[in-house]
């Protein structure tokens, strides 16, 4: 293949790896929520679109990206602790399907209500003045905002994994994760734990949404693909495991930025192959514990 | 003789009841009497079928199709009708899906009793229409791009398309692009039957330029990050970049392709670039880029019948202005009750002759249908987004060229199948 | 109505259910506004049944149906346009072909359990989507497969003309009819006794000696076949096959159908696909954000019907 130099594929695996930031990002709240509910979250993608949309509306109202990017989660964050209290509470102890049904239809309800707010079309919305251009990273240019995203996500995990291993809280989650009877035992609130949790990960969901508006059209639909590649990402790494979470969406981000590069028409169907051949060798994922399941 | 009785107990049915339902089902089906027949009113209401997306990413689209149809219904009826008989249009929604248009068309022509069909938007769908109509031999005009259905696999006698196709398109902008920019050109396509057709017309109109093809990228549909293509792309080095793909693909690949800065050194052209796309996607995203259309607005500074249109349009619906889709909805319904005047008569294969005799200028310049294929023969739009010195919040384009009405621009009828 | 009658009303349906739900599907165009329509809810009806084998009676959900469908309805079409297969035996070739994707998924997917079940029948079936997508000289793509034309066809020598809306109609139930007469005995047979076993606990069932695994594989491969059928008989109705029939979200669909109508009764799929496609076409008419009322619908009978509509209804009679 012509042109085909070390600085490209470099190039190509930065690219891929900013690809995967948004995986993992979308991927870390599916996980959390599966990890510690064992609730598979079918509208999760319509929660990150309802986070874009959220954001871009912010925006024209404070002209300021930065408290954007910390409202966004709040406002998302608390539409899952509503949806979670009056809509998926009462669905516990019964079928382990059904909440996953529920939010198959809730998806529908977002997308269709986005559209009667902003209508069909999408909203414009261009990358925020200082995190424009690009850079030259050594190997090629590179968006600047790509860059930035990458490293907010980095940032992100880091205080997450911090929040979950170094704080008590984070340590409700992990026993919570591992026997929930065990909290129950210990006098612990269950059901505001899993309300907190849902939060969090639709939170970061919405968050995931506003992060990457600058990088594709906001559309009520923009939530639909997205959706099939988080899961890819969460079964890939382990439902319930951060840094399976990480790791598969970086590698998956790589996949499909090389996939891409040598055979671009096998580039969306080579992640669901990626993801049937994990689940028929390793069925918990790479980093999932297994038994974690219906 | 136990397992039958075992059987029946155990809540099934014994094959002699089978056999009985089985002859009495064939019994009723072979003697319904033809409380169904296709023949179509020969009097009363002149009923035209008009499934588009109302729900779904084209909606906007599709309802602006909606109003400047019922604007060529509104016309005939005003100006009397067909021998006192008015027309009506049945609006559907096909929901962008072919499985949803069939069953549509289905309705409109079994239980409606409509006498022609027109509409449709995106390929497949209007080939899944045109397959139905084709049948049960009613008119069908589609007012969306397709290269497919002017081939002869899919045509029919029956088959109009009012619409251009994406060799016009690409065509058209191809030949102001190359002969502009440069001849050395890369394709981002999308992977489907459309972004091919875009493909090769670009080409044709290249070979005779010279024009050198340095890749052609094919990307899944549907994609939302184009990122994995574009350092590709911009190592190759190209004068051009034509964009193939529509909708939202086209908004998020320009949008990605200008923040990777490839705008600095490359043209970024696309053969169709749609007025709702444009509006959604912003100024910045889509500055400067070229593209083609079958009709902008703009075009009444130069075109009496289109501001004859854009001011019938503008009257109905509050100062607004109809957008490219949104006019072949026009054209396309009044090309048939034209026709149906012309033919002095409903009856299906008269006005059939009289639409291929029809020469018309309806809203953007003289037009006729090709005799081979039925396809539209009309001039085509170059335009160039723009960002600074608009007019209003309307003007999102300029006009840089328009091809004239010109049957060379067409693919050619044996290439299509046709025989001559 | 006392307890008895009523119980003894249902009785008597579970034990002729095929037959009253035939009879019910003979007169069911004089109560559908236009027949299209009415052979769509058949064809999804009977995708649903299908479905529901493997999710109402083996306690399996699968999220890959849609790859059944799809290929039944391209197995049909393409043997009928490319080989000039008569439409018989193109029907026959759908099933095949549905099959044999069944036995593959099937195969591969059994090992996993649970939520996991669900992402891996995903997966396979988008692989299966992409698939026929790519082989665009067979399938046509993007633009689907057109061209499945069946004007007249010869039924024991009569010929019947396939166009009118009725006949086709009633063509079509003969099919759906045998499926779910069929159905109806498989359910009343031991086979179908030891799917409820598993569903209800599968490690007892187990531990009584079935060997589960092959009882779950059979079960995919049958529910596969059925929906392989519906697929069939869709290509023949609307004359092509858009390759959105592939598509996840049509596995959706059918779980949604299942759900709405009733996943642990008999006939119930078949309500839910009528009342999903009736929701659809009325609410269209009356409003375009149809899909805000549908996903409402569906997030309330999740929370307070999920016996569904014809479970209810059946619940309720027994209740009075």
């Amino acid at each position: 293949m012509s042109g085909l130099t070390l600085e490209l594929l470099l190039l190509q695996v930065v690219t891929g790896v900013a690809l995967g930031s948004v995986f993992v990002l979308l991927a870390i709240g599916l996980s959390l929520i599966f990890g510690m509910l064992t609730i598979v979250n079918f509208a999760h993608g319509a929660f990150y679109m309802v986070g874009a949309y959220m954001g871009v509306f912010l925006y024209g109202l404070t002209g300021n990206f930065w408290i954007c990017l910390i409202l966004v989660p709040l406002g998302v964050g608390s539409i899952g602790l509503v949806v979670e209290r009056f809509l998926i509470r009462p669905l516990y102890g019964r079928n382990i399907d059904d909440p996953l049904l529920l939010t198959f239809g809730l998806g529908y309800v977002f997308i269709e209500t986005i559209r009667i707010l902003f209508g069909l079309n999408g909203i414009p919305f261009s990358t925020p003045a200082g995190l424009r251009g690009a850079v030259d990273i050594g190997v090629g240019y590179f968006p600047l905002y790509r860059l930035f995203l990458i490293g907010a996500t980095a940032v992100l995990v880091l205080g997450l994994w911090l929040f979950i291993e170094k704080t008590k809280f984070g340590l409700i989650i992990r026993a919570g994760a591992r026997d929930p009877e065990i909290l129950k035992v210990l006098g612990i609130d269950v059901s505001k734990i899993w309300l907190l949790v849902f939060g969090i990960g639709t939170g970061i969901a919405g968050l995931s949404g506003i992060l990457a508006a600058p990088l594709q059209a906001v559309t009520p639909e923009m939530g639909i693909p997205v959706l099939a590649e988080a899961f890819v990402v969460t079964v890939v790494g382990g439902m319930g495991s951060l840094i399976g979470a990480v790791t598969a969406g970086l590698m998956v981000g790589i996949v499909v930025a090389m996939t891409s590069l040598f055979m671009p028409e096998m580039a969306k169907v080579s992640i669901f192959l990626l993801m049937a051949l994990v689940l028929l060798v390793r069925p918990q994922g790479l980093f999932g514990r297994a038994g974690l399941m219906g | 003789m136990t397992s039958t009785r075992i059987s029946k107990r155990r809540g099934g049915i014994s094959r002699r009841e089978v056999l009985a339902a089985g002859a009495g089902g064939i019994a009723l089906a072979g003697f319904t009497p033809s409380l169904f027949s296709i023949a179509k009113a020969q009097t009363g209401v002149i009923k035209i079928g008009f499934p588009v997306p109302l729900t779904g990413p084209f909606g906007a689209e599709a309802n602006d199709q909606v109003k400047a149809a019922e604007i060529a219904i509104k016309e005939f009826n005003e100006a009397g009708g067909f021998q006192g008989r008015l027309a009506e249009l049945l609006v559907r929604d096909d929901k962008l899906n072919p499985g949803e248009a069939a069953t549509r068309t289905l309705e409109l022509i079994e239980k409606d009793k409509v006498n022609y069909v027109v509409g449709s938007l995106s390929a497949a769908v209007q080939l899944s229409i045109n397959n139905v109509t084709k049948e049960r031999g009613v008119i069908f005009n589609s007012i969306s791009q397709s290269d497919a259905i002017n081939e002869v696999k899919d045509w029919s006698k029956f088959t109009f398309h009012e619409a251009l196709n994406p060799h016009m398109t690409a065509g058209a902008v191809g030949r102001y692009a190359f002969s502009k920019f440069g001849k050395k050109v890369a394709y981002l396509t999308a992977d489907y039957a459309y972004g091919h057709e875009m493909v090769r017309g670009f080409e044709s109109a290249g070979k005779p330029l010279g024009v050198q093809t340095l890749a052609d990228i094919r990307h899944p549909i549907g994609a939302s990050d184009y990122s994995a293509f574009l350092p590709r792309i911009q190592s190759l080095r190209p004068d051009v970049l034509c964009i193939c793909n529509f909708g939202r693909d086209q908004v998020n690949a320009v949008k990605q392709a200008t923040e990777f800065g490839l705008k600095e050194k490359i043209k970024i052209v696309a053969p169709v670039l749609l007025y709702t796309a444009r509006v959604a996607g912003g100024p910045e995203i889509f500055e400067g880029v070229v593209g083609g259309t079958s009709y902008y607005w703009r075009l009444e500074d130069t075109v009496p019948t289109a501001k004859a249109f854009n001011d019938k349009f503008r009257a109905a619906h509050g100062g607004a202005v109809p957008s490219d889709y949104g006019a072949l909805g026009y054209a396309g319904v009044r090309s048939v009750l034209t026709a149906v005047k012309n033919a002095g008569t409903t009856d299906t294969d008269k006005v059939v002759a009289a639409m291929r005799a029809l020469k018309y200028d309806f809203y953007k310049g003289p037009q006729y249908y090709r005799d081979c294929d039925h396809q539209s023969v009309q001039s085509v739009l170059v335009i160039e987004s723009k960002s600074k010195d608009m007019k209003d919040k309307n003007d999102v384009f300029s006009i840089v060229g328009i091809e004239n009405p010109d049957e060379k621009n067409l693919r050619s009828c044996a290439d299509l199948g046709h025989k001559a | 109505m006392t307890m008895s009658n009523a119980a003894s009303l249902i009785a008597f349906g579970k034990r002729h259910r095929a037959a009253l739900a035939i009879g019910f599907l003979l007169i069911f165009p004089w109560l559908m506004p236009y027949e299209a329509l009415a052979v769509n809810i058949l064809v999804l009806g009977l995708y649903a049944v299908g479905f529901n084998l493997l999710f109402g009676y083996t306690g399996l959900l699968s999220f890959g149906h849609a790859a059944f469908l799809g290929s039944g309805a391209y197995g049909c079409g393409i043997a009928l346009v490319h080989f000039g297969v008569p439409w018989f035996g193109a029907i026959l070739v759908g099933v095949l072909l549905s099959v044999f994707f069944a036995a593959i998924m099937g195969f591969l997917a059994i090992r996993t359990r649970g939520i996991y079940f669900a992402m891996v029948t995903l997966a396979l079936s988008q692989c299966v989507y992409y698939l026929f997508y790519q082989a665009v000289n067979l399938t046509g793509g993007e633009n689907g497969l057109r061209g499945i034309n069946l004007s007249e066809i010869g039924i024991l020598g009569f010929s019947v003309n396939f166009l009118n809306p009725t006949t086709k109609y009633y063509v079509i139930l003969a099919f759906v009819a045998f499926a779910l007469w069929l159905f109806s005995r498989l359910l009343a047979s031991p086979f179908g006794a030891v799917l409820e076993a598993i569903r209800e606990n599968e490690s007892r069932a187990r531990a009584c000696g079935y060997d589960v695994a092959r009882v779950k594989f059979i079960a995919f491969v049958i529910s596969g076949a059925f929906c392989g059928l519906a697929g069939a008989l869709k290509a023949l109705h609307l004359s092509i096959v858009p390759i959105e029939t592939l598509h996840y979200l049509t596995s959706g669909q059918v779980v949604m159908m299942a759900l709405l109508g009733g996943m642990n009764t008999f006939f119930g799929p078949f309500v839910g696909a009528a009342a999903f496609l009736l929701l659809e076409d009325v609410l269209t008419t009356m409003t375009s954000h149809w899909q805000l009322v549908l996903g409402a619908i569906f997030v309330v009978f999740v929370l307070f019907f999920p016996k569904g509509i014809w479970g209810s209804v059946l619940a309720w009679m027994v209740r009075k």
